[in-house]
């Protein structure tokens, strides 16, 4: 076995860039792969609702374009996890024609791996009849119904469809939704280091120098693995990793620091420690990966909620702004005897009240308090229909703008729109439909896995 | 004058934990600090379900991590994010009331 395996993280998601000079003095570390995790749930169910990137393109293009070239360059796998953002087929499809475009255009010929995690439904709704499909709290339980609504269904693979994957030796693996740390982790593992280690380092390095201080999403790290233990350093000067940006990272976006769940077990950190062992690397040790006796997949899935249109508009009268709450209950109620033929299933009528609750309704402690000078205010229909959102939002819009309420001094209107038009069309709308764990017997078989070639060159 | 957690925080952050769960840390830049909000059990399951009109239920226990001088906590959103109603699709700004819980 190699004594150490480095990896090269280049940005915290495919297409939030980098400089070129840290991804270069990455590559002078001679490392064994690089890798970049492409995807998030974060910018919420919309993306996997509707199987679009919530990355651009053309920086997505660029990024892939010098990862691949490093990648050609020193003859080292790239590896990238949750292609096009949410990793359903559609956007490792996207992710797919972006690298067959960059091959052409540089003339490259490429062994392009792509492991497909789109979930088919009829497979799906036999594992919920047959029990294997539990919810993952706070997430509820699910019907057969909730399968057949969704649009998209994915499953986070594991390590093992990707070391799988590598035995081809490809140049590039494409993966669809994989669990974070697993493109990092699964070359790693497959060269014979701990998992657990290769698992926290993945955690890591999925975010690339988020965890440097300062912080950055944009820039490089490297990571080195060893027999027992793993450093850090990040690959812009100007950055340092030290124990706490490290230790303060692992915190990041998970609920429990000290034992991380993923596809066929979990990161163990109880025994983890920290040491700096120079200003600008830290070494850790002591992480451990405990498997399940159960080997699950973790399941999400976006449904379609219905057609949005907003209208914004402030408001300054504090006439107004003193009995705001009770003006809108009555405006519900005028859109409500207006339209007194349409069920309450057929729209919702949301406001949002920046300046008071906007940012944290129901949250929110101060909002019995009274609001500032001026108000920011959303008026939000969502709706079976693209037009039914458009008639609810406008006709909202202008009961509030012209409604006699009690005191009024402004009898000209009520509200100040920024812009016209005052409605803009959101399109369609998306809420998570599933957040489930499903069992299965083998890691590898659910996710589809095929080798392709894209030649370029002469 | 009573000390706030904004005085001697160094991070005071909110963030998703998958699209059913807010995750807020509190991190501190030395172990006094810590080990004083640790002790006074300023940060509880009642405390955070009084501060956000959440059921207890909702909220999960408090978790103390040494190795980042941190204390995290988490609850379930109200709504998932980007469901519609919702608010904060990156749930990074739920932090705020927590700025002024004094020690």
């Amino acid at each position: 076995m190699q004594a150490e395996f480095k990896i090269l993280a280049p940005t915290a998601i495919l297409g939030y860039g980098f400089p070129i000079k840290s991804f270069e003095a990455g590559l002078t570390e001679s490392p064994d792969i690089i890798a970049v995790d492409g995807g998030s749930t974060d910018p919420g169910p919309y993306y996997l609702g509707s199987g679009k990137s919530f990355t651009d393109r053309e920086a997505v293009k660029r990024d892939l374009r010098l990862i691949i070239r490093g990648g050609q360059k020193l003859d080292i796998p790239v590896l990238v996890g949750t292609s096009g953002g949410s990793g359903a087929d559609s956007h490792l499809n996207w992710t797919e024609k972006i690298v067959k475009e960059l091959a052409s255009e540089e003339g490259w010929n490429l062994k392009v791996a792509l492991i497909g995690s789109q979930f088919d439904k009829e497979y799906l709704k036999a594992k919920l009849a047959d029990g294997k499909i539990s919810p993952l709290a706070p997430a509820e339980e699910i019907k057969s119904a909730d399968i057949d609504n969704s649009t998209n269904i994915v499953g986070q693979m594991g390590i093992e469809p990707i070391i799988e994957a590598l035995d081809n030796e490809p140049d590039v693996v494409l993966c669809g939704r994989a669990y974070d740390p697993t493109v990092f982790a699964a070359p790693a593992v497959k060269a014979g280091f701990k998992p657990g280690l290769a698992f926290h380092l993945g955690k890591i390095l999925e975010c690339a120098s988020i965890a440097a201080d300062p912080g950055s999403g944009s820039d490089c790290m490297l990571g080195t693995l060893k027999e027992d233990s793993f450093i850090l350093k990040p690959l812009n000067q100007e950055r340092r990793c030290t124990v706490t940006s490290v230790a303060a990272h692992t915190l990041y976006e998970k609920a429990d620091p000290y034992h991380l769940t993923g596809p066929g077990g979990e990161i163990d950190l109880t025994d983890t420690e920290f040491t700096a062992i120079s200003a600008r690397e830290v070494e850790v040790t002591g992480s451990k990966f405990i498997p399940a006796e159960t080997y699950t997949i973790k399941l999400e899935g976006a449904e379609l909620a219905g057609y949005r249109t907003i209208s914004l508009a402030g408001v300054r009268d504090p006439i107004m702004i003193s009995q705001l709450d009770d003006i809108l209950d009555s405006i519900r109620a005028m859109v409500r005897d207006n339209f007194d033929y349409l069920s309450e299933d057929d729209y919702q009528l949301i406001f949002k009240k920046y300046g008071q609750d906007g940012v944290m309704g129901d949250l929110e402690p101060n909002r019995n308090q009274p609001a500032n000078y001026e108000l920011g205010l959303v008026i939000e229909a969502i709706a079976k229909t693209q037009e039914l959102a458009d008639t609810i939002c406008s006709f909202t819009r202008s009961s509030l703008l012209h409604y006699g309420y009690k005191g009024r001094k402004a009898t000209a209107g009520n509200l100040a729109f920024p812009y016209s038009p005052s409605d803009f069309k959101g399109g369609e709308v998306y809420s998570f439909s599933l957040h489930h764990l499903l069992e299965v017997d083998d890691p590898i078989k659910p996710f589809k896995s095929e080798t392709r070639e894209f030649k370029g060159g002469n | 004058m009573a000390q706030k957690l904004i005085d001697l925080a160094d991070v005071v952050r909110s963030k998703n934990a998958g699209p059913y769960e807010l995750t807020i840390d509190i991190i501190f830049d030395n172990i006094e600090d810590y080990n004083l909000v640790k002790e006074k059990a300023v940060i509880t399951r009642e405390k955070i379900a009084e501060l956000y009109q959440v059921p207890l239920a909702d909220v999960k226990d408090v978790i103390h991590f040494e190795p980042a001088r941190a204390i995290k906590v988490t609850l379930k959103r109200p709504i998932p994010a980007g469901s519609p109603g919702e608010r904060d699709v990156y749930g990074a700004q739920q932090h705020a009331p927590l700025l002024d819980l004094e020690l």
